[in-house]
């Protein structure tokens, strides 16, 4: 029976067998207010904000569970606080590796060292590392929580959504099971089916942008060995292994190792153990003892849907934007995505926002899907010359790099994942000059130590207002919205972050944890209006 | 703002140094020399702007010219 379904891929862990459902027996298509297509981390996440906010949400996947491959693997600070919002990040920290240190080569020699260290003060690091399985399967760990606590998530395993019909009010799917087709309806439809995602092709959309022409091998080694746990690249590696090579670490004793293999090679050649295990005994030396665990070779294209929303239906995640590896901006940028979306629908299935308000979701994320976009192909640009002068740049920089600090600031094996500021959003309101830049509308808050915890996790899962050494009501209700007001006074760190000169500071801010808008005291009218604004009513 | 005018102390000591830095390179050194002077001269002068102007200028040295012939005191010649 499971024919009808054929798995693409092994699994990790199966985590939603196939169970049948009434609705494949109903006589009419069973109406449902959000359908998510896609298991991935971006589908889970997706369905763990909704549920959490009370919308009741159903996710189909064709697979019954995480996929097999570390895949995704680094997860950046901002995607931590946001699965913190959404009660899962605990488990990733610990299962998590933490790094700090990176080193760069050229050839045989060490240019220079960094360190990724954030400024103090924040409840998480600069990034994890964590196979994409146990990112996903910590997700869903989260959903079976929330939902024995009432949390209306439902997830159906081997349903692969064969048709998609877009009506102005609703979508109609075919749904195929191991119990053959049925048909439902959903009010909204969001897409986090990937990269190479199916509901896209069937609505005929198109995906547009730049193809790089170069293969890189992914091998995941597992070994005790003792190098320290620090994320090392090789510009033209002496070991000739590839064009370029990065080694990190994973948690359980893997190490990835990538290798860049060039474009005209012979993909199952290379694919092959033994000529896998050449590369890596040429980099790691003849006594280095190590087992291959997962191997892929993969190729990127850095492009992206013109738009993220089409009328009822909404792409989240590699499905609405592919970015190249460099910089950890695929899983990341899709996270924030969710973080983006999720309020957002759950206000208009409220009836509480207009429909217009998911506009904001496609011009806020069309402007980070940019903004990533251009960091991973400038990255790849220096990683991969493309001409022979741009070669003899790439190799003066990485000369200088040695000796000079100056050249280091332009050596590119990754700009690593920082959230988007929405600059020049519509939903952003008015800004104080006397406060810091980065906490500007648009900005997503920074982190910052209060007496017994985190700045983040006093924000909560709604509209916020923070006062900073500021009056204002203990709760705001307008536009059948009650926002809570977080009163502090102001430390060393909500001074440099959020104050500025300023003697006292009002921030209104978002359900994502981005600043809507700033004054330096509490005007109700205004902070109302802002409001407004920041659902999409003005 | 990119200086177009005259701006050098010793223009002919530091064409000559320029020369004389690259004797002895084979063409592949002396472009890689070239490359690693470009950089460390961007670093020096730091605005984008002004890197940006010095770009657009080297890859369309007439455009400057035109415009300098029109302002009162700009370069008669290069």
């Amino acid at each position: 029976m499971t024919a009808l379904v054929p798995d693409r891929y092994t699994l990790a862990f199966r985590l939603y067998p196939y169970a049948k459902s009434p609705d494949q027996d109903a006589a009419t298509p069973v109406r449902h207010g959000a359908v998510i297509v896609g298991g991935g981390p971006v589908g889970l996440a997706m369905a763990l904000d909704l549920g959490r906010r009370g919308v009741p949400v159903l996710l189909l996947d064709d697979h019954e569970g995480a996929g097999l491959g570390s895949r995704a693997l680094c997860f950046a600070k901002r995607t931590l606080e946001i699965c913190d919002r959404l009660g899962a990040a605990g488990p990733m920290l610990e299962k998590g590796v933490q790094w700090n240190l990176g080193k760069v080569f050229h050839d045989d020699r060490l240019l220079y060292e960094f360190n990724l260290l954030p400024e103090g003060g924040h409840a998480f690091p600069a990034f994890i590392n964590l196979q994409q399985p146990w990112f996903e399967k910590f997700l869903h760990d989260a959903i079976v929580q929330v939902r024995a606590e009432g949390a209306p998530i439902e997830l159906r395993g081997k349903n692969r959504v064969d048709a998609v019909n877009v009506a102005d009010d609703h979508v109609t799917l075919d749904i195929l099971t191991p119990d053959g087709p049925y048909r439902l309806e959903a009010d909204w439809l969001i897409a986090c089916d990937g990269a190479r995602s199916p509901v896209r092709g069937m609505l005929g959309l198109s995906f547009d942008g730049r193809v790089f022409e170069d293969n890189f091998l992914i091998a995941d080694v597992k070994m005790k060995a003792d190098f320290p746990t620090e994320r090392w690249f090789w510009f033209e590696p002496h070991f000739k292994s590839g064009d370029s090579a990065l080694l990190h670490k994973q948690p359980d004793d893997i190490w990835r190792i990538d290798f860049q293999l060039g474009w005209n090679i012979d993909r199952a050649k290379e694919l092959e153990p033994e000529n896998i295990r050449r590369r890596v005994d040429a980099m790691l030396g003849p006594d280095v003892e190590y087992e291959l665990d997962w191997c892929s070779i993969y190729t990127f294209q850095c492009r992206r849907m013109e738009k993220f929303r089409h009328g009822r239906v909404l792409f989240a995640g590699d499905s609405a934007h592919q970015v190249s590896p460099f910089g950890a901006r695929g899983a990341n940028s899709g996270i924030q995505d969710v973080d983006n979306l999720g309020w957002k629908l759950a206000l208009v299935l409220e009836g509480l926002a207009p429909e217009s308000l998911l506009d904001s979701y496609d011009a806020e994320r069309v402007h980070g899907a940019d903004e990533n976009i251009l960091n991973s192909t400038r990255a790849t640009d220096f990683i991969t010359p493309k001409t022979p002068v741009s070669k003899l740049f790439r190799n003066a920089v990485l000369r200088l790099a040695e000796h000079l600090p100056f050249a280091r600031t332009m050596v590119n094996s990754g700009r690593l994942s920082v959230p988007c500021t929405y600059d020049g959003s519509v939903l952003n309101g008015p800004d104080h000059p006397d406060m810091p830049a980065r906490t500007r509308p648009g900005s997503v808050c920074p982190d910052a130590p209060l007496a017994g915890g985190w700045l983040l996790r006093q924000l909560g899962p709604g509209f916020r207002l923070l006062t900073i050494d500021s009056e204002a009501p203990e709760v705001l209700s307008a536009h059948g919205l009650t926002v809570p007001c977080l009163a502090l006074a102001a430390t060393p760190e909500l001074t440099a972050r959020y104050l500025g000169t300023a003697k006292g500071a009002v921030y209104l801010i978002r359900p994502d944890q981005h600043v809507a808008a700033r004054w330096d005291r509490f005007d109700e009218t205004a902070v109302a209006e802002a409001l407004a604004r920041a659902i999409g009513k003005v | 703002m990119l200086i177009t005018t005259p701006n050098l102390t010793r223009p002919d000591e530091s064409y000559a140094a320029l020369i004389a830095t690259h004797e002895g390179l084979s063409e592949a050194e002396s472009h890689a020399l070239n490359a690693r002077l470009i950089l460390i001269l961007m670093n020096h002068i730091g605005d984008h702007a002004v890197l940006a102007e010095a770009m657009r200028l080297a890859r369309d040295p007439g455009a400057q010219a035109k415009f300098s012939e029109t302002v009162p005191n700009g370069p008669k010649s290069a």
